[in-house]
């Protein structure tokens, strides 16, 4: 069923033209929402459920945001779909459990996704590959109030927006970005900065996998408040907490060049190898390679252009991806078979990492 | 910035004080010394600060309200037990349960951001035009034809504005 959408050529994550830049891969934001007059998901009768579900899919599919994109019914999707889908970040792993009437509305370049009978009602996301929180803030904003034109959104003056979940309320604006923090994990300083952003009501979570050196050295970070803040409030106050951790990051991979400089250029021209030349590779081993070569990317010595390869490829190497791309039911072992392929086929297209542009850097 | 923190048990200067995060959201309890003990805080393996704070800030000392939401039938044990609520109405039940909460949980009480105005106005005006069917059948039935004729004639303007509202919608 979602065929159309992994061969997509348009796709915002996977098939972007963009650089990407350093540091942050992606930008988030959600809203969540819920219909005045009828449950929660999670109370609700699967008829009640259905009728959210007719109800909100008639207005969704009017808007002009979501001209051309594709709905897929919950129920209707095999577990490896789902999981594809959850790789890609346009579904959660709560909507996967969700029963009858549960499905996803995804526009056609993928930056657009809204779950129905999720956790709420409604579930809007979009998302756009590098740091641009004020512009995803702007569209989420524009089709949400055209959403809301047509629908009887549940809220109250003095909690905002109505949410099953008291720790949604208020704004009920979950906004984040995906950072791609080497430096400050081979430096030993993550455990601080998840520290410090903690107390500032920041959420930090490794992508794929717990805690501070998340596999691949890919962080969510996100705000944990929702009410009491508006939504700018919110997203400056995230912004600048952003900025600085970026700031950081890129003091860190500096020092520890300098610091380190033979050792740092052994371990990314070591990943380069492997990349080029691995026969097996579980998704660990590979995200950690992918890394070093985002970082290689970001010291110029591999041309700008193939940043948004190796974000892709981030996708691509997960455990889904891989085994949709095989057919079904292939086994954990043949599956780091296929991994490797795919990764020495695209690495051996790459030019040699070039170890000049980094010793005329720092 | 020197602030006397209380123990949250027992009103005692606290001198420990924990964050930890459950559920991707920052939990903070002071707690004195005693209190940390007794409650086995100091037992790294066998503690979690969502327990606590359950036990502590969630549940008023003399029995917390047992509160039915009239809309889906949420009870006060549904709410302990998921830590969600049932449908919108229940923010209104369930108030006196969910404002203590909020503090710890938030950076205000009071929502600041986006209102639907849309949506609200949509729903007062569908409620208002309820109410005067609800007055004109009523006094119909009375025989009140003058008062008959005047809520007819407020219900004719409202739903004219409606249509103007709509035919603007459908323009733009």
């Amino acid at each position: 069923m979602i065929e159309s959408l992994i061969k997509s050529d348009n796709a915002e994550l996977t098939q972007s033209t963009k650089k990407g830049s350093p540091v942050v891969l992606s930008t988030r934001v959600r809203l969540a929402r819920n219909l005045v007059g009828t449950p929660f998901p999670e109370r609700a009768s699967s008829s009640q459920r259905s009728d959210v579900m007719t109800k909100c899919a008639e207005r969704i599919a009017d808007l002009t945001q979501m001209k051309h994109g594709a709905f897929f019914d919950i129920a209707e999707l095999s577990d490896l779909e789902k999981q594809v889908l959850v790789e890609r970040h346009l579904i959660s792993r709560e909507l996967c459990e969700g029963g009858s009437g549960s499905g996803v509305f995804i526009n056609k370049d993928q930056t657009c996704s809204v779950m129905i009978n999720e956790e709420d009602h409604l579930r809007i996301q979009f998302l756009k590959t590098g740091f641009n929180l004020r512009s995803v803030w702007k569209q989420i904003d524009l089709f949400d109030s055209n959403l809301e034109d047509g629908l009887d959104v549940a809220f109250s003056q003095e909690f905002g927006y109505l949410t099953a979940c008291p720790t949604n309320l208020g704004t009920a604006l979950r906004a984040s970005v995906m950072m791609h923090l080497p430096g400050l994990v081979i430096s030993e300083h993550m455990d601080k900065v998840i520290r410090a952003v903690n107390q500032l009501g920041i959420t930090v979570r490794g992508l794929f996998g717990e805690g501070s050196d998340a596999t691949g050295h890919v962080f969510q970070i996100s705000n944990q408040q929702t009410l009491g803040e508006s939504e700018e409030e919110i997203m400056s106050r995230l912004g600048s907490v952003f900025k600085t951790i970026i700031d950081h990051e890129i003091n860190a991979r500096f020092k520890y060049l300098e610091e380190n400089r033979a050792r740092l250029l052994d371990q990314i021209g070591r990943a380069f190898g492997i990349l080029q030349n691995a026969h097996v590779l579980n998704s660990n081993e590979a995200m950690n390679m992918l890394s070093l070569m985002r970082l290689a990317v970001d010291f110029e010595m591999l041309p700008e252009n193939n940043r948004s390869d190796v974000d892709r490829l981030f996708i691509e190497c997960q455990p889904g991806h891989i085994q949709y791309a095989a057919g079904e039911g292939i086994e954990p072992e043949a599956r780091d078979l296929s991994r490797a392929d795919t990764l020495r086929g695209e690495f051996a297209r790459l030019p040699a990492l070039d170890f000049d542009k980094v010793n005329n850097l720092g | 910035m020197a602030e006397n923190l209380k123990c949250s048990h027992c009103n005692n200067p606290a001198t420990v004080h924990l964050t930890q995060i459950v559920n991707n959201k920052i939990i903070k309890v002071d707690l004195c010394e005693s209190c940390a003990q007794a409650k086995g805080v100091t037992d790294p393996e066998g503690f979690s600060l969502a327990d606590l704070l359950s036990k502590t800030n969630l549940t008023p000392e003399n029995g917390e309200p047992q509160i039915t939401c009239p809309d889906c039938g949420l009870t006060t044990a549904d709410f302990r037990r998921t830590g969600r609520l049932g449908c919108a109405a229940c923010y209104q039940s369930f108030v006196p349960l969910i404002r203590p909460v909020l503090e710890d949980m938030h950076a205000g009480t009071m929502h600041k951001g986006k209102v639907p105005h849309v949506a609200l106005s949509r729903q007062n005006s569908a409620a208002e035009l309820q109410g005067l069917e609800n007055a004109l059948q009523r006094s119909i039935a009375e025989e009140a034809y003058e008062d008959a004729a005047k809520y007819r004639d407020q219900i004719h303007v409202i739903k004219q504005a409606a249509e103007v509202e709509k035919a603007e919608a459908v323009q733009s």
